[in-house]
């Protein structure tokens, strides 16, 4: 499978995203840079995290006009699957592709460190490997993760599932400690209401290989090789099997993959 | 040309982390009358003059803020 990185000016974890797609999981990897209108060839894109254009304005603010952001949105539509990480996830929220605003730490501190995240939702494609409250340990590193929306906006996340990770302790307890950042009910990462556009704060890529101290965020970019090697085609909204019932393998999901084609949801 | 200057500000009651810290340090120096302290951004942009107000919200609302959080005004010549 073909991923593209997008790498902006001021990306700075784009290198580890490529480094894990490519040599951890040996996927194709293609660095798009932010100036080219166009994402052709991917099955998958990653936004990594850096501070694209300097954070100038807001986090995010001028990367969501770069050309390729039109190619991204595209991409988006079209039920590709897109991961915005750090950065990558105030990118997406600039753009309008994720619901939600990133405030400034409650601390007004940069955080880096690593965190427990609990799996809320595993209808998209970088979670559908996973179990719904499990959790992973990986490291976040922001000055602006604050998630913020507005009440309306975020009752319909939670009835929705889009509400994909939260920060927890190790035994996946939601606490107010557990959160590093002020958060909003400790959302640490959120997907838009088709499910294939998800941005999280931490970093998976810094934590995919044992050296790192885990592998945990490996499980999300296998998430999303697993949904693609079974049939269903790059683009596909995942299959709404979700966390209910058996997960599919095999031909059964490829004949469940074929279905979602047609719009049978 | 003439400058429009535009003042942004969070919305009130989004937490204004940054402005309570510098509320903290005024309280520190011995300024205890002092209320709510908001930081926000500040530009400068060269327009014509003749540009409609349209134009500068349309900038405001699509770019230069975001309405989920922050509010903005045209500010006064300095």
């Amino acid at each position: 499978m073909r991923f593209g990185v997008v790498v902006f000016p001021g990306s700075n974890c784009d290198r580890d995203c490529v480094h894990v797609l490519r040599a951890v999981l040996g996927q194709d990897v293609d660095e798009l840079w932010s100036g080219e209108a166009t994402v052709s060839g991917a099955d998958a894109l990653i936004l990594p995290g850096g501070f694209a254009f300097g954070d100038y304005l807001r986090a995010g603010a001028v990367a969501s006009t770069a050309p390729i952001m039109a190619a991204v949105r595209e991409f988006a539509q079209r039920g590709g699957p897109v991961l915005g990480i750090c950065n990558g996830f105030q990118v997406l929220l600039e753009s309008g592709l994720l619901p939600g605003a990133m405030l400034r730490n409650k601390s007004l501190q940069f955080r880096c460190r690593p965190v427990h995240l609990r799996v809320e939702s595993t209808r998209t494609p970088f979670t559908r490997a996973l179990g719904e409250g499990q959790v992973l340990r990986m490291p976040i590193a922001h000055g602006e993760g604050n998630y913020y929306a507005p009440q309306t906006v975020a009752r319909r996340l939670e009835d929705d599932g889009q509400i994909v990770f939260r920060y927890s302790d190790a035994d996946g307890r939601i606490t107010s400690e557990s959160n590093p950042n002020g958060s909003l009910d400790g959302i640490a990462g959120v997907c838009n209401a088709a499910g294939n556009v998800v941005g999280l704060m931490p970093h998976p890529e810094r934590a995919s290989e044992e050296i790192l101290g885990s592998t945990d965020g490996r499980l999300l970019f296998e998430s999303v090789l697993a949904g693609l090697s079974r049939g269903a085609p790059a683009g596909d909204p995942p299959a709404s099997a979700g966390a209910t019932l058996p997960r599919p393998s095999g031909a059964g999901a490829r004949l469940i993959a074929t279905a979602g084609r047609g719009g049978h949801r | 040309m003439t400058t429009v200057r535009i003042v942004i500000t969070l919305k009130p009651g989004i937490l204004d982390a940054a402005g309570q810290a510098v509320r903290q340090g005024l309280l520190s120096l011995g300024y205890r009358e002092v209320g709510e302290v908001k930081v926000g951004r500040y530009l400068e942009i060269a327009v014509p003059e003749d540009l409609a107000p349209e134009h500068i919200a349309a900038m405001c609302e699509r770019f230069l803020t975001n309405p989920l959080i922050e509010d903005w005004r045209v500010g006064e010549a300095p």
